[in-house]
């Protein structure tokens, strides 16, 4: 079979999976709904491995294939078919994504049990895949939207998939929103390509994009722009990143899955897919990086001071998102999707750690409740502390090579790109604070109750209350409630921690900078023809990156070491010195508030203002003299009603007798 | 003879017929009423048969005969359920159709 089948196959397992558990989950006892929908995406990424396999059995220019199963739309000068296009890009997005989820489905499996929507939380997480799959693989741009719409689908779905919980539900709302500002955007953009170039499908836009636009034309650059807007939305990136904090709601699977494999990977993808578009338009990257290294300071500045443990990994994800799009912005593609899939495998482990740690304190998510779990959880603090070296770019693993390595090639470019390392260098700093603030503060210091209770073997009893809200916890709508599973109780969730935990330490061996080049000559084929490509980062570069990024690391460590762990007096001495900046990032740089008073309230006044106004007004007023102008009217005609025989027949009489004497008249 | 006497006799039998109708308040005069309007009619088709030579009016005659036959069994029914609910026998006031 070729690599297209297997592409093919990659779609089909989840679609159908989504399908058999939403059809047949009346007649799906106890966990077989999640050993279906794990071994669905388990069988995706079994033919994404086998599609690797047969792409690389081609010659290296020929390593784009496409297929496609029927003609999608036809009609005048449009031509889009319902076809794929199997890359090393597709192939390497499609082996993270379904890789990634099927631990994640595993975990999911034990996680979620005692849910009463255990099925509905399966048939979702299968189609979040699958849409994202589809969006990954899609040969045009059409189904490249159509995937990108139905994963803002998905995404809402698990968001409030607790529907009951009223955070939940507005917080689904929120994404799906901002999400469709991006949709928007991207069809617009789509329809711009469609004009100028006369296709839609990605080769046939690639090979005529450089004759249909001059370099940096102020059409391309806005038609970048517009696939940016489509970016930044699904990877929650300056000024569109306030639904991806607000989307902790959902399950912590679910924050595992959108955060790793699925969703806020989509704008990094889509702007590697497109780069053919973006070095046309030089202006529009570098607006982007601007933006990447804009998101990555302030989420990281954000991430130290919120209390929330998973609001903190969700702006650390905003975060590393900021750097991979920093990364395919200034044309180093595969550095960025290396930091993509090393992301992947550390930020899956940290959501399966924190899902642990929430579920030991019976739901509560906030650090200042939670300290010394680290006897009571010791595998779940090993995972962690893994991620956390991962994250904040310890020296050796996964996230200190792949970071390193966007940042030694923003060196290497120099000039303005200068400013690029030393704000990435800033930030990388800021990030290995947070990633052990959230480390000491949860597993070190003296054990808390709950922590105490575990140690001895059983679980804190405690009312699940709504972590945003405070209020009680509606436990029938399926919350898991006082039946938390504990990771490293349940080998199920166990394993797949312990897997990532081993991809987070050694996923960076394959492309050590100025040493190994793995994900650089795989994925060569798809960015050939960038003019960058053959930019080498000089050995000097590197090493002076590595080292410097290895010191940055420790002194984060350290600091975070002093100020949460030896003397946690300092942070609270800070933030009383700094009233205005503690509140100022507490607030998180007043987006929310920002968008409430510059969006959300003048479009309530407007809605107001048609309903008491022009409602009331213009439309009742229409409605209301329409009926007056009839009851007038109908009050005449009734005269005539009297309901007497003899009247009836004398009209008819005056009637007839009035024909007849016309007729008379005119004929003599 | 000329046939100008039968119209006056038809149109005169017409005019009595409508005078009771439009007059009258007891549905069966009524009824006996129409009956002396319609026969006016026939009158004046048998006279213009008669005028022209063609048997056409007369078989509209007949047709009328017809017509005037089957009104009288549905008005006739109508009277007859009318003394069976007791209603007053006066169309004036039967007037509930009144807007």
């Amino acid at each position: 079979m070729s690599a297209t089948t297997y592409g093919w196959l990659v779609l089909a397992f989840p679609l159908a999976g989504s399908i058999v558990i939403a059809l047949g989950w009346r007649s799906l006892p106890g966990r077989t709904a999640g050993l279906i929908g794990s071994a669905a995406i388990g069988l995706a990424f079994v033919n994404a491995v086998a599609a690797l396999i047969q792409l690389q059995g081609e010659s290296a220019d020929h390593r784009a294939l496409t297929s496609s199963l029927w003609d999608y739309a036809v009609t005048s000068g449009v031509d889009v078919k319902l076809g794929i296009l199997v890359d090393p890009l597709a192939v390497f997005m499609a082996l993270v994504v379904s890789g990634v989820s099927f631990l994640i489905h595993v975990y999911s499996v034990a996680y979620m049990d005692s849910d009463r929507g255990y099925r509905r939380y399966f048939s979702y997480l299968n189609f979040f895949v699958f849409s994202m799959l589809l969006l990954v693989l899609a040969g045009n741009l059409v189904i490249l939207i159509v995937g990108w719409a139905f994963v803002g689908f998905a995404s809402y779905a698990l968001i409030s998939f607790w529907y009951r919980r009223r955070t939940a539900t507005y917080a689904g709302i929120k994404a799906f929103v901002i999400n469709v500002v991006g949709d928007v955007a991207l069809v617009i953009a789509a329809i711009l390509i469609q004009r100028e170039t006369g296709a839609l499908d990605f080769v046939g836009v690639f090979k005529r994009a450089p004759e249909a636009f001059t370099q940096n034309e102020w059409l391309i650059v806005a038609i970048c722009l517009l696939i940016l807007v489509g970016a930044f939305a699904k990877s929650a990136q300056l000024p569109l990143h306030t639904w991806l904090p607000d989307a902790m709601e959902g399950p912590t699977p679910v924050s595992a899955l959108i955060h790793a494999a699925t969703m806020v990977t989509a704008g990094v993808y889509l702007i590697a897919r497109t780069h053919p578009l973006f070095e046309l338009a030089p202006t529009a990257a570098d607006i982007s990086a601007a933006i990447g290294v804009l998101t990555f300071l302030f989420a990281a500045s954000v991430a130290l001071v919120v209390t929330d443990l998973k609001r903190i990994i969700a702006y650390s994800t905003i975060s590393q998102i900021g750097y991979m799009i920093v990364g395919v912005s200034i044309a180093a593609y595969s550095a960025g999707l290396f930091h993509l899939m090393t992301h992947a495998f550390f930020k899956a482990l940290m959501f399966m750690a924190a899902g642990s740690v929430i579920a030991a304190m019976g739901g509560n998510q906030d650090i200042d409740r939670m300290s010394g779990l680290r006897r009571a959880l010791p595998v779940t603090f090993a995972g962690f502390l893994v991620a956390a070296l991962a994250l904040g770019a310890f020296p050796g693993f996964s996230g200190y090579f792949s970071k390193d390595e966007i940042l030694a090639f923003a060196a290497e470019r120099g000039g303005g790109y200068l400013w690029i390392y030393i704000a990435g260098t800033v930030g990388a700093f800021v990030t290995a604070m947070y990633a052990f603030r959230m480390l000491f503060r949860v597993f070190g210091g003296p054990a808390s109750p709950e922590a105490r209770e575990l140690e001895q073997g059983h679980l804190h009893h405690g009312e699940p209350v709504n972590p945003m809200t405070g209020e009680p916890e509606d436990t029938d709508v399926g919350y898991p409630g006082p039946e938390h599973h504990i990771a490293e109780r349940e080998r199920s969730m166990a394993v797949p921690m312990v897997l990532l935990a081993v991809l987070s330490v050694i996923g960076g061996v394959i492309q050590i900078p100025g040493v190994t080049h793995v994900i650089e000559n795989f994925l060569e084929p798809t960015f050939a023809d960038s003019p960058f490509v053959d930019l080498d980062v000089s050995g000097g570069t590197e090493a002076l990156v590595l080292i410097v990024g290895a010191w940055t690391s420790l002194i984060g460590i350290g600091v975070a070491w002093v100020l949460w762990l030896e003397r946690p007096g300092i942070t609270v001495d800070l933030a009383r010195r700094l009233p205005r900046l503690h509140t100022f990032l507490q607030h998180k740089w007043y987006f929310d508030e920002l968008y409430d008073f510059a969006i959300v309230r003048p479009l309530r006044a407007l809605g107001r203002a048609c309903s008491t106004g022009f409602e009331r007004v213009v439309i009742q007023g229409m409605v209301g003299s329409t009926a007056a102008a009839v009851r007038v009217g109908n009050s005449l005609v009734r005269v005539a009603q009297t309901g007497l025989l003899r009247y009836y027949a004398l009209l008819l009489l005056v009637g007839v007798g009035g024909l007849a004497l016309y007729f008379l008249v005119v004929s003599s | 003879m000329d046939i100008g006497w039968y119209l006056v006799l038809s149109a005169f039998i017409f005019c009595i017929g409508l005078t009771g109708v439009l007059t009258r308040r007891s549905p069966l005069v009524i009824l006996i009423c129409l009956e002396l309007m319609l026969n006016g009619g026939n009158l004046a088709l048998a006279a213009f048969a008669r005028m022209t030579g063609t048997a056409d009016g007369q078989v509209f005659a007949l047709i009328v005969m017809i017509v005037a036959a089957c009104e009288v069994v549905i008005g006739l029914g109508l009277i007859v359920a009318m003394f069976r609910n007791r209603l007053p026998m006066d169309v004036d006031e039967m007037s509930e159709l009144r807007g």
